[in-house]
């Protein structure tokens, strides 16, 4: 079977196990979750360079930072088929005792989590740092970074992003997840966000748009596209389209299921769309 | 009693930045951040010698936060510089979640604390910092009283894993701890022997607290003076050895007295050893502008605020 076609099942996969954990606890994130899910599949499975096992230090290696925290089931999910932990432990996601709280933490030691999210706004600059430590070690290596549109209203993005253009951050990628939904509604309505690639490009920032990005190709040639324009001098930003919800008809398109779990009829529904390819935690 | 002596009087941000002088020397894994107060922070001759280890973030201490957390990965020990007010309030919720609940090994270093800052005003002299810092799981909250304790802390807090706040100041003051002194974190300094009353004094009113043993030794009181630096993880033993033979007890620190130092001693002895307290520290109010020597004398915050502290205290012993 060929590359492509394990990523494609890995994808149905990993969309299975966001709807199955979020109904297992009746909350959770699945709208931005299921969105990302091809970049994340992408980033873990083709475009990062891993080393076996984990450690938080990460010399030697790519890191990846989660600033958008509630899509936390996405980003276990696809941990844990990385090999960063057993795959039954997704079992135990928002469950007491477990390691899979309900926003990533490195505070009950879960492998592949190098930093707390939840409280929006703050992982670009904690990207920042790893990059500029990265530089201090003479590490190679990248480091990537996801976030939401709507987070960007957060202000320390801002002086994030003045940040790495102004001191030539150029080991960083940072996508930005633009499906046009927040919580209360479009982003545009709860909060006008302009014009964001102009944005980044004002303040300084090499800028690729990413028309669909719940096309796997798609999204694995925008981000090797990125990684080529590293180390030029300027931080890399992709500004990634997706579709809220994508891969279940009834949560695409709407904000209805930023946080929102589905009933048992809901879920059937999701996971006959979504087909068991490489089996069920 | 036990005297002390001003080896020439100087401002605990200087000796802040001597340690950061002598880390950037020592060790190489020290970086420093700075939010557009190097100056004030006195750490220029460290951003001189090890230019590659500092980081200029500009007037965004919230990003400092953050890309201070971000440093840590590779060993590296980040120290964070700005004014405590914004070291701390600003920056709470990147504190909690980016470093604290993370677990980072950042120093968080505030200088310009309390009302001793002077001129500038309130906007300016945070008097809730340690509760705050104190408040987060996991964080260790330092207060030294003179130049060379904050020098020792500095370099001290280089070998402890873990956030740390490093709280100190800008008005200068008596230097009366030893010059070669070792700091150990969480471990009371005993500076004053007595049996009357026990006085348990952070940061510039350690010195205070002296001058208010020397004058009550004159009317006939023995007090103790215990030098608090550290305000957790607390020296619970320290303090109950003492209150248990002088039965009661003072506390003296330029903070509000909600969340402060004397709040943590006065947690300690109601479980432990209830016994009578009174706080000599900012009464839940806004400082203004002002001298330091004005505004620690408006808000009761010197020798003589102690010295009546004492004799009110000593009087509801059993």
């Amino acid at each position: 079977m060929s590359k492509s076609q394990d990523l494609q099942d890995l994808i149905l996969q990993v969309r299975r196990d966001i709807v199955r954990m979020v109904h297992n606890v009746n909350s959770g994130h699945p709208g931005g979750s299921l969105g990302c899910t091809e970049f994340f599949v992408a980033l873990y499975n083709e475009v990062m360079e891993l080393k076996d096992g984990f450690d938080m230090d990460g010399v030697g290696e790519d890191l990846f930072f989660l600033s958008n925290g509630h899509i936390s089931p996405v980003f276990y999910s696809v941990l844990a088929r990385r090999g960063y932990f057993p795959i039954e432990e997704l079992n135990t996601f928002r469950l007491i005792n477990s390691r899979l709280q309900g926003h990533p933490t490195t505070h009950e030691g879960l492998p592949g989590v190098r930093i707390a999210s939840g409280s929006l706004g703050q992982g670009m600059s904690v990207a920042i740092g790893a990059a500029q430590a990265k530089k201090l070690n003479k590490d190679p290596h990248l480091v990537f970074s996801l976030h939401g549109d709507g987070e960007l209203q957060e202000g320390q993005n801002w002086e994030a992003i003045m940040y790495a253009a102004g001191k030539k951050v150029d080991n960083l990628i940072a996508t930005v997840d633009r499906n046009g939904q927040q919580i209360d509604g479009a982003t545009e309505e709860v909060m006008p966000m302009g014009d964001l690639k102009a944005k980044f490009l004002a303040f300084g920032w090499d800028v690729l748009e990413l028309e669909n990005g719940n096309d796997l190709q798609a999204v694995i040639d925008t981000l090797h596209e990125a990684k080529k324009r590293t180390g030029k001098g300027k931080p890399v930003c992709i500004i990634m389209h997706t579709e809220m919800g994508h891969g279940v008809d009834f949560m695409m398109g709407t904000h209805a299921w930023h946080g929102k779990a589905p009933n048992d009829e809901q879920l059937a529904t999701a996971l006959a769309q979504n087909p068991e390819t490489l089996g069920d935690y | 009693m036990k005297k002390y002596k001003d080896q020439g009087s100087k401002d605990t941000r200087s000796g802040f930045g001597a340690g950061m002088t002598e880390l950037g020397r020592t060790n190489p894994k020290v970086v420093a951040l700075c939010a557009d107060l190097v100056g004030s922070l006195k750490i220029d001759t460290f951003i001189k010698e090890s230019p590659e280890r500092f980081f200029q973030v500009g007037i965004a201490e919230a990003n400092m936060m953050g890309i201070a957390a971000g440093l840590t990965i590779g060993g590296y020990i980040p120290y964070t510089t700005t004014f405590a007010n914004f070291s701390t309030g600003r920056v709470y919720d990147q504190i909690r979640q980016s470093i604290a609940y993370s677990g980072k090994n950042v120093k968080i270093c505030a200088s310009h604390a309390g009302l001793t800052l002077g001129e500038d005003g309130a906007t300016h002299q945070i008097l809730e910092d340690l509760g705050m810092m104190k408040m987060l799981p996991g964080m260790t909250v330092i207060n030294p009283c003179d130049y060379n304790q904050t020098k020792a802390a500095t370099i001290a807090i280089s070998k402890h894993q873990g956030p740390v706040y490093l709280r100190f100041g800008r008005p200068v003051v008596p230097n009366f701890t030893p010059e070669d002194q070792e700091f150990v974190i969480g471990k009371a300094v005993h500076l004053i022997e007595g049996s009357d009353v026990t006085i348990i004094a952070t940061g510039h009113l350690v010195w205070q607290a002296l001058q208010a043993a020397e004058n009550l030794e004159k009317e006939g009181i023995s007090a103790e003076v215990i030098n608090i630096h550290t305000i957790k993880p607390l020296d619970t033993e320290a303090i109950l050895k003492s209150v248990k033979k002088t039965g009661c007890v003072v506390t003296a620190e330029e903070h509000n007295y909600l969340g402060g130092l004397g709040e943590s001693v006065a947690r300690t002895l109601s479980s432990e050893y209830p016994a009578p307290q009174s706080f000599v520290a900012t009464k839940d109010t806004f400082g203004e502008s002002g001298t330091p020597e004005q505004l620690m004398e408006k808000y009761g915050l010197n020798n003589k605020a102690i010295e009546e502290a004492v004799k009110e205290v000593i009087k509801k012993k059993a």
